[in-house]
């Protein structure tokens, strides 16, 4: 069926990208471009919003599916988009060309992001991850300094190298299965009545090869090490729109795929989901304590931005481990994934303005920021407490609903590693709060930023404090998306 | 009144610290007193409403009040988080101590921090300071009282690194932070095996697993463990000692809130809070008792040598704080908790005592003061009282507290009574050595920063300290009649007169004060009257001296071999060899220096590229084998 109608976010924010980019053509005043963009994004929300809370359809011959665990997803990647765009409008306004294709660039990877969450087989989930990858490829070389140039060939052929090992791995799961649709693949794994890992070493390999694929991703180590190189190097606010966006496209596609599609029998969802705990304790500790000798902040974040992928990874090994009607490890994670998008956009927002006006990532430069730009300062001091995980931010709130899922279903152990981890990132997150608040400032100079920068942090660091105080509606709206799910 | 009231007792400091900090400070900076006004006010009406709360819960069934609770969140399937009070005996007493003390300590830094230009910030972290610490007193679960825990140990790394341009504040903030946290590790831990074992966070639900035996054996013991750890980090007992003496670099009244009634406070609190999971376990609370009794001794022997009357009285705050876990361990929550009752007033005014001083002379070091009994009569008088009540000489508040935790410690272990002891005599030689170096003799010209002839503070740094001396000789009598030890839930009571005279009836309250008699004995022999030189007895005992004097190494042991040589010499510089050389090249590390001014694409080229490509081949190689051999 082609239920055009449920499509109309999607359709509206390419229209918006086209539209956009022939805009940039014609006007002189590229402000517009900003404003056209938004409107098309709040569009978009617009739509997404109208249609939650419905029951679950599938448009496209059952190719997408339009359940709320996809317009959870939706609304997620719309609102970072808008805050990027927010964010990004001093930065670029510097650039003498391309402004309109920066825009246009950032709403196509939102589109295939959103595709990403809504897919429901296995070719479509291809060329909505190649979508938003492209995309990305772009944005990450835009500054085209030679720093900026070697992130993104970098991210572009490391890209290449885990889409082709994706591709091998649904290849793999396809000739195993006879099937791209993912409740079809289910159900002919359950048919074939296997019995333990070693005696379908096809289809475990292509799982493996998949995981490896979405692994990259979402920063899973060991497919993480395009991390702080491509974080460093790319324009700051893609960087942000990296860490959270992309990363959390990952984990959709991943607990659509892995719950849909690999969710039954027991054993089967048991061994992946021990996998993802496994490597969820490496990616953590590795990243807690490699970012604790870094001396630039973005490549911190970068190395911070694996642990957190850790940390998520903490809920899909809870969803392997659960039976299939609890929801916690599903939910826990989506409440995570908001208010981890939440608290490193307000980070890197702060950190675009206050690199803008000191042309430098280094910690050191950070020095008395408290006096230079206490609001900057004291926001991006909660976005890093949250990502500490303390009261009262949202990371506090996350992080206890994501590993009170997991001591719930016996993974106690790999909470004690995480709590223990969680410590260990106090460190390096609150040597920048101190080279902040009580380092000696390099000179007097007031930081500046723009008005929809501003407004931007402010949205963002509001909604850190409120998921961390009243975190009620966002874990119901966690729960609704959780629980609607299409196969 | 209704019982919804006793919210506010902890709110009202909450929303001083929100109008201080987000009104005052951005825009009256320029009338600094309104904040202290407004914090003062805050906890006055704290205060009132603290002593209504004593009242209800003194004529409740029980002694215990049923406060509304919220529920705060509610995952489905999982857990519902109240946000709920527990208002019973303990709450309230900590609930009186925490507000009156930092009442009389807000009261006494509008004269100490007066021209600092950071008095409304100040005055902000004391409120959120204060704040923190009725809530954690008033928590009903773990999580909340986790959280509050958490805030209590930021404000005081805010408080203690408030002058953050001096680098030893910067760096005992740091410390303070560091050390608790190794602490709050096990205390988290704790608290999730307990919501792994029993699915709840509620302190009352818990108390009843434990008295049923349903949690018991193994579990309990690690429980009660891993909460005694946090509360050995916050109380400073051994080996996480070396925090407090340094968080002296904060103003003088912080000090003073934090070793008499909030930081240090909580730890103790938390385990006379969480008294039911220990004392099913008797490993749990051997190891309480043998912690404190051990820290009681060990932290008393430094204070002996030191020459700077505030980590004297650090030294002593750790001392006490072991004598209160003794008497927790050994005797039971009214018997700790009593002693942390008395010891809240005479500590908190020694601290602002030693804060008068430092105001005259311009020093903390005992040995440039001198002769202040003249110039400072009433700081002399209450600092005096303040000591004589800590020595434990009858019929002050310091007396009646430790001459039960002695009785106690005498009951379960002798070796313990034996150390506890030996303290009273240390406690008594060490405060008097402060006074008579600093309050006798001639005035030996005081710091750098001293401005001629020292004088009395101003009658607001005085009043709190008045009423604070008061209630150094009274609040003991309390317990007298065993009125505290009753409402705590054990005992019986007898009459004043017969509790304050008989008790000399007995041999141990004579074998305590006849000790601490030789301690001030011995101290007056040294330096008030002179007739041993304090040299001839410093090199006699030469090797001690040493000992003492350089804390028995635990800084150096921590710092440098531990944190310098292990961590980052070997561990960091392992991980940073690894991040520069190893898998992550940075972006301008080896490309930059083989390839300078070469094109992107070229650098990419440097083979880094491919060592990337290759650990995800060997990541997917190393997934499959760990599938092959443990799936």
């Amino acid at each position: 069926m082609l239920n055009l109608e449920l499509f109309i976010p999607e359709l509206t924010l390419a229209a918006t990208a086209i539209v956009v980019i022939l805009l940039d053509l014609i006007i002189p005043r590229k402000g517009w471009l900003v404003v056209v963009s938004l409107a098309g994004v709040v569009v978009a929300a617009g739509f997404t919003i109208a249609m939650w809370g419905g029951s679950s359809q599938a448009i496209f011959n059952n190719m997408l599916a339009v359940d709320n665990f996809a317009l959870f997803f939706k609304l997620l990647f719309l609102a970072i988009a808008a805050l990027v765009i927010l964010a990004s409008t001093d930065y670029v306004s510097k650039f003498a060309r391309f402004q309109g294709e920066y825009y246009a660039l950032v709403l196509l990877s939102a589109l295939g992001m959103m595709l990403m969450a809504a897919t429901t087989e296995l070719i479509s989930i291809y060329i909505a991850l190649e979508l938003t990858s492209i995309s990305l490829y772009v944005l990450v070389g835009f500054l085209k300094d030679p720093k900026s140039t070697e992130a993104s060939l970098k991210y572009l052929l490391l890209g290449a190298i885990a889409s082709a090992v994706l591709l091998f791995g649904m290849a793999l799961v396809f000739g195993f299965t006879g099937k791209t649709q993912l409740g079809e693949i289910a159900q002919a794994i359950q048919a074939l009545s296997l019995t333990g890992v070693l005696a379908s070493p096809g289809l475990i390999l292509g799982i493996v090869l998949m995981i490896a694929g979405f692994g990259f991703k979402i920063a899973a180590i060991p497919f993480h090490m395009w991390v702080p190189d491509v974080y460093e190097g790319a324009p700051t606010p893609i960087t942000a729109y990296l860490s959270v966006a992309s990363k959390a496209a990952g984990f959709a596609i991943i607990l659509r795929v892995f719950y849909s599609a690999f969710g039954l029998p027991q054993w089967l969802s048991l061994d992946w989901g021990m996998l993802f705990a496994v490597l969820a304790a490496i990616g953590m500790t590795l990243g807690n304590v490699i970012a604790i000798p870094q001396t630039n902040i973005k490549r911190m974040l970068g190395y911070s931005s694996i642990a957190q992928a850790g940390y998520l990874m903490v809920g899909l090994a809870t969803v392997g481990i659960a039976s299939a009607t609890d929801i916690v490890g599903r939910s826990s994670l989506l409440f995570f994934l908001a208010s981890y998008a939440l608290t490193n956009l307000g980070a890197f927002i702060a950190i675009i303005a206050i690199s803008n006006k000191l042309d430098s990532d280094l910690i050191k430069d950070y020095s008395g920021m408290g006096k230079r730009a206490p609001l900057l300062a004291l926001a991006l001091t909660l976005c890093l407490i949250s990502l500490i995980g303390m009261p009262p931010a949202a990371g506090f709130m996350a992080k206890f609903y994501i590993f009170s899922g997991a001591v719930q279903h016996g993974l106690l152990w790999l909470v004690i590693i995480a709590v223990i981890n969680s410590v260990i990132s106090a460190y390096y997150y609150l040597r920048v709060v101190k080279v902040m608040w009580l380092g000696e400032p390099a000179s007097g100079e007031k930081v500046p930023s723009s008005g929809a920068l501003r407004f931007a942090l402010s949205i963002s660091c509001l909604g850190v404090l409120l998921l961390g105080i009243i975190p009620g509606f966002v874990m119901k709206l966690a729960e609704v998306a959780a629980k609607m799910f299409v196969f | 009144m209704p019982y919804q009231l006793v919210w506010l007792i902890f709110l009202l400091p909450f929303f001083s610290f929100i109008i201080v900090s987000l009104f005052f400070r951005p825009f009256l900076n320029h009338k600094p007193k309104l904040g202290g006004y407004i914090t003062i006010a805050s906890l006055t009406a704290s205060l009132g409403l603290s002593i209504w709360a004593l009242m209800e819960v003194m004529a409740a069934p029980g002694h215990s009040l049923p406060v509304p609770d919220i529920n705060w969140v509610i995952i489905e399937g999982g857990i519902t988080i109240h946000l709920g009070l527990i208002v019973d005996s303990l709450t309230v007493v900590m609930l009186i101590v925490v507000s009156l003390v930092s009442l009389m300590v807000q009261i006494y830094s509008q004269g100490y921090m007066k021209g600092d230009p950071g008095y409304h910030r100040y005055f902000a972290f004391m409120s959120l300071f204060t704040g923190s610490m009725l809530a954690l007193v008033l928590a009903d679960n773990l999580l909340f009282l986790y959280v509050f825990w958490e805030m209590v140990g930021l404000c005081s790394y805010l408080l203690i690194g408030f002058w953050f341009h001096r680098p030893a504040a910067a760096n005992a903030a740091k410390k303070a932070f560091i050390v608790t946290r190794l602490g709050d590790f096990g205390f988290l831990a704790a608290i999730l095996l307990l919501y792994y074992n029993t699915g709840t966070f509620d302190i009352a639900e818990l108390h009843s697993l434990a008295i049923a035996g349903a949690l018991a054996g193994t579990t309990l013991t690690w429980v009660a463990i891993g909460i005694f750890a946090g509360a050995v980090g916050k109380s400073a007992q051994f080996p996480l000692h070396t925090w407090l003496p340094d968080a002296m670099e904060g103003p003088t009244p912080v000090s003073a809130l934090i070793h008499a009634a909030t930081m240090v406070a909580a730890g103790v609190f938390l385990v006379a809070r969480c008294y039911p999971l220990f004392s099913h376990s008797v490993e749990a609370l051997t190891t309480v008792a043998v912690i404190g009794g051990f820290t009681a001794i060990f932290a008393a022997t430094m204070g002996l040598v030191m020459t700077d009357i505030k980590r004297v009285l650090a030294y002593s705050t750790i001392s006490q704080l072991g004598y209160m876990m003794l008497g927790l361990g050994a005797g039971g929550i009214a018997i700790g908790i009593f002693h942390l009752f008395n010891h809240a007033f005479f500590k908190a005014l020694l601290f602002l005592g030693a804060g008068s001083v430092n105001h005259a002379t311009g020093t903390f070091d005992i040995r440039e003061m001198g002769g202040l009994r003249k110039f400072m009569p009433w700081t002399y008088a209450t600092f005096v009282i303040a000591s004589l009540s800590i020595a434990g000489i009858w019929p002050l508040a310091g007396f009646w507290s430790k001459d039960e935790i002695l009785a106690a410690s005498l009951q379960s272990q002798p070796i313990l009574f034996y150390l506890a002891m030996l303290t009273v005599f240390m406690t008594a030689f060490y405060m008097f050595r402060v006074v008579f170096l600093t309050f006798g003799g001639e005035y030996r010209g005081g710091g750098s920063e001293a401005h001629g002839k020292p004088h009395e503070s101003p009658s607001v740094m005085v009043m709190p300290m008045v009423v604070l001396a008061i209630l150094a000789v009274v609040s003991g009598f309390w317990n007298v009649t065993g009125g505290f030890g009753q409402f705590m839930g054990h005992g019986e009571t007898h009459s004043f007169a017969q509790g304050f005279f008989g008790i000399l009836a007995h041999p141990l309250p004579w074998m305590s004060l006849i000790t601490a008699g030789l301690g001030i004995l011995f101290a007056y022999a040294i330096y008030s009257a002179k007739w041993l030189s304090a040299e001839r007895v410093g090199s006699m005992f030469k090797p001690l001296y040493t000992l003492f004097y350089r804390k028995y190494w635990f800084d150096e042991l921590y710092e440098d071999v531990f944190v310098g040589k292990v961590l980052v010499g070997g561990f960091f510089a392992g991980l940073q060899g690894f991040d520069t050389y190893g898998v992550d090249g940075a972006v301008n590390g080896v490309a930059n220096a083989t390839m300078a001014g070469g094109r992107a694409i070229r650098r990419a080229h440097t083979g880094q590229l491919q060592l990337y490509g290759l650990f995800i081949g060997i990541g997917i190689l190393a997934i499959i084998l760990c599938l092959y051999f443990f799936g």
